[in-house]
């Protein structure tokens, strides 16, 4: 919002029925509740000692605050999985969304910058992978991997996790719009090769949109739970929501794996939601081109 | 294919946003081989990898799932053949795979009608002078997307558990997990994590009406009530499309909420949703079974999502035009 329309929304604000006004902010308070008491609930139990968590566990926390000492135990336990699995979700969604990042960045710029036959079918079989789900492509992708003996390895969940093309169909809106045509051409006349021109000067110009896809693919990555499922076997090569969910699942066998569980989803939830609250703008730009555009 | 959303033709349209100064300058042959040597070079990386990880392994699914496993004796060895639509016909006679559809479908009426809704409401009221303290709510309302689906199933499964739950008088007295509500709690975490994602959706197509529209309406006496539905609903309703449309794909795809789920509750069998069988046929291990269930699946899903999207745009052209 501009400085000049500020004044306007302040004096119409001013101007609404209060009774409309506790009315709408009462019904958003109750659903803040809503979304936020779940988290909250989390932060409590994982501050509790174990002996508490087996009785309604209320919203509010117990008589000894033990979070340090409960993540701590969280982080060791079993020869430090649950570590392991944090890095391997940071490697997957970090890697994987650096580099899909990047060929999707070239891709959506080769296609808005430069005519050729083809152009527009080849951006179409793109698109049309953006409806294709994921998890139809797990199962062929795990018969493929096993083909070549590499399900079960890092590579596995790393490799397809590359591949954004809804960062492809961003990117080329977002190359048309930001990167001014008669610019490459002056780059061309001082004799810079279409790659150097790329690299030093349209990636810069095209930054906001670069941060969008990666997070985009971030997120997707870090939340995939059907692919790594399928291809991995090893408990070490895990991310985080596989782990989580093997751990929930032996909690009617282990019950002592209930704290670790609850410790471990809230750990695992923090770096996005803190990577959330520091790029919102860029979130709000991303989804602005998914629904506006 | 062309994959048109909200009027705005996305395909050969977006080509039109870049212009004519495309490729500008010297039109002539160099300057096309240029752009010949050029585009696929940037192509390249991304292509290769799209080829390696979308094309070639929905090729080799729809390959596997038209071929089958026999053996040449009782005890022979086990030979993969050719089996034309054997699958399929076992897919399609499984009153397991249409039960998984139905379930969805029921799945979709509870969760996604009052999903987008209330993200619309949310959105509405983000947008209206009425409301203070916006950027908190828009943050509030939005932060369970960032909670993994699998790490929500977990949570909520807590919340749900009669020793557990700190809603005792709920949990308690409601068997949220039992066969008749589960599809309830299911639905509840989905909503949980996607209102607020679809809601920011909704919001930033609502911050793209001008505001000179509203404003004009608000002169002529219109209230705040009669703006929201004459002007803002209909301006935002291609981004409703696309929510409906992201939630018909994430509705069938069903999978990381139910299977968490059945830890805890043992109403939800392996055969809950159509994703569920793909991977209880994985399992056998039936690749060629698994394959065929992913393929009709993801028609189903793209024949849905084409339906949805030309029907929506024929009612939205229809009201443009009357």
């Amino acid at each position: 919002m501009t400085a000049a329309t500020l004044p306007a929304t302040r004096h119409r604000a001013s101007k609404q029925n209060p009774v409309s006004v506790a009315a709408a902010t009462l019904f958003m308070v109750i659903f803040t509740g809503y979304f936020l008491a779940p988290i909250w609930w989390l932060v409590v139990s994982a501050s509790k000692p174990r002996s508490e968590l087996t009785t309604a566990t209320g919203l509010w926390f117990g008589d000894s605050f033990v979070l340090p000492q409960n993540v701590a135990e969280t982080l060791t336990f079993d020869d430090a999985l649950f570590l392991r699995w944090m890095l391997n979700s940071l490697i997957y969604a970090g890697f994987g969304g650096a580099i899909a990042t990047l060929i999707a960045a070239m891709a959506g710029y080769g296609l808005s910058k430069y005519v050729f036959p083809g152009r527009e079918a080849v951006f179409n079989v793109i698109l049309a992978g953006v409806l294709v789900p994921s998890t139809a492509l797990a199962l062929p992708l795990f018969l493929l991997f096993a083909q070549v003996g590499a399900t079960n390895t890092l590579w596995s969940v790393l490799l397809p996790s590359c591949v954004s093309p809804f960062g492809v169909y961003l990117a080329r809106i977002y190359a048309a719009s930001s990167v001014p045509d008669e610019l490459l051409e002056a780059a061309r006349l001082d004799g810079a090769g279409e790659l150097r021109t790329f690299f030093t000067i349209s990636i810069r110009l095209m930054a906001p949109a670069l941060v969008t896809i990666f997070l985009f693919q971030f997120v997707a990555t870090w939340n995939n739970f059907f692919l790594p499922l399928i291809m991995l076997q090893n408990s070490r090569l895990y991310p985080v929501t596989l782990g989580l969910q093997t751990w929930y699942s032996q909690i009617g066998h282990q019950p002592y794996l209930l704290l670790s569980v609850i410790v471990g989803a809230l750990l695992s939830i923090v770096p996005l939601i803190i990577a959330f609250l520091m790029l919102q703008r860029f979130w709000r730009s991303g989804l602005g081109a998914g629904g506006v555009k | 294919m062309t994959v048109s959303i909200e009027g705005t033709t996305v395909g050969p349209g977006v080509a039109d946003g870049s212009g004519p100064a495309t490729g500008a300058g010297p039109s002539g042959r160099s300057g096309r081989a240029r752009n010949l040597r050029a585009g696929l070079m940037f192509l390249a990386p991304f292509l290769v990898l799209f080829a390696a990880f979308y094309l070639i392994p929905i090729g080799y699914s729809i390959v596997e799932s038209l071929r089958t496993i026999t053996r040449t004796s009782t005890f022979g060895p086990v030979q993969e053949v050719w089996g034309g639509f054997v699958q399929y016909e076992a897919v399609f006679s499984n009153a397991q795979f249409w039960a998984s559809l139905r379930r969805v479908l029921v799945f979709f009426l509870i969760s996604v009608p009052l999903q987008l809704g209330m993200a619309l409401v949310f959105a509405l009221l983000l947008d209206s002078p009425v409301l203070k303290g916006k950027r908190f709510f828009r943050l509030a309302f939005f932060v369970p997307y960032a909670v993994p689906g699998v790490v929500a199933a977990i949570m909520w499964g807590f919340l749900y558990a009669p020793q557990l739950s700190p809603f005792t008088l709920i949990a308690q007295n409601l068997d949220l997990l039992g066969p008749g509500l589960v599809i309830f709690a299911i639905a509840n975490i989905v909503n949980w994590v996607y209102t607020g994602y679809n809601m920011l959706i909704i919001y930033s197509a609502l911050q793209a009406i001008p505001t000179e529209l509203t404003e004009a309406a608000r002169i002529d006496g219109a209230g705040q009530w009669r703006i929201a539905w004459s002007i803002k609903i209909p301006m935002v309703a291609p981004a409703l499309v696309l929510t409906g449309v992201f939630s018909i794909i994430g509705t069938l795809q069903l999978f990381n909420e139910p299977l968490v789920m059945r830890s805890v509750s043992s109403a939800v069998q392996t055969d809950y949703t159509p994703n569920m069988m793909v991977h209880a046929a994985a399992n056998i291990p039936n690749y060629n079974l698994a394959a065929a269930y992913s393929v009709v699946l993801a028609l189903v899903t793209c024949v849905l999502s084409f339906t949805f999207l030309k029907f929506t745009q024929r009612s939205t052209e229809k009201r443009a035009a009357g």
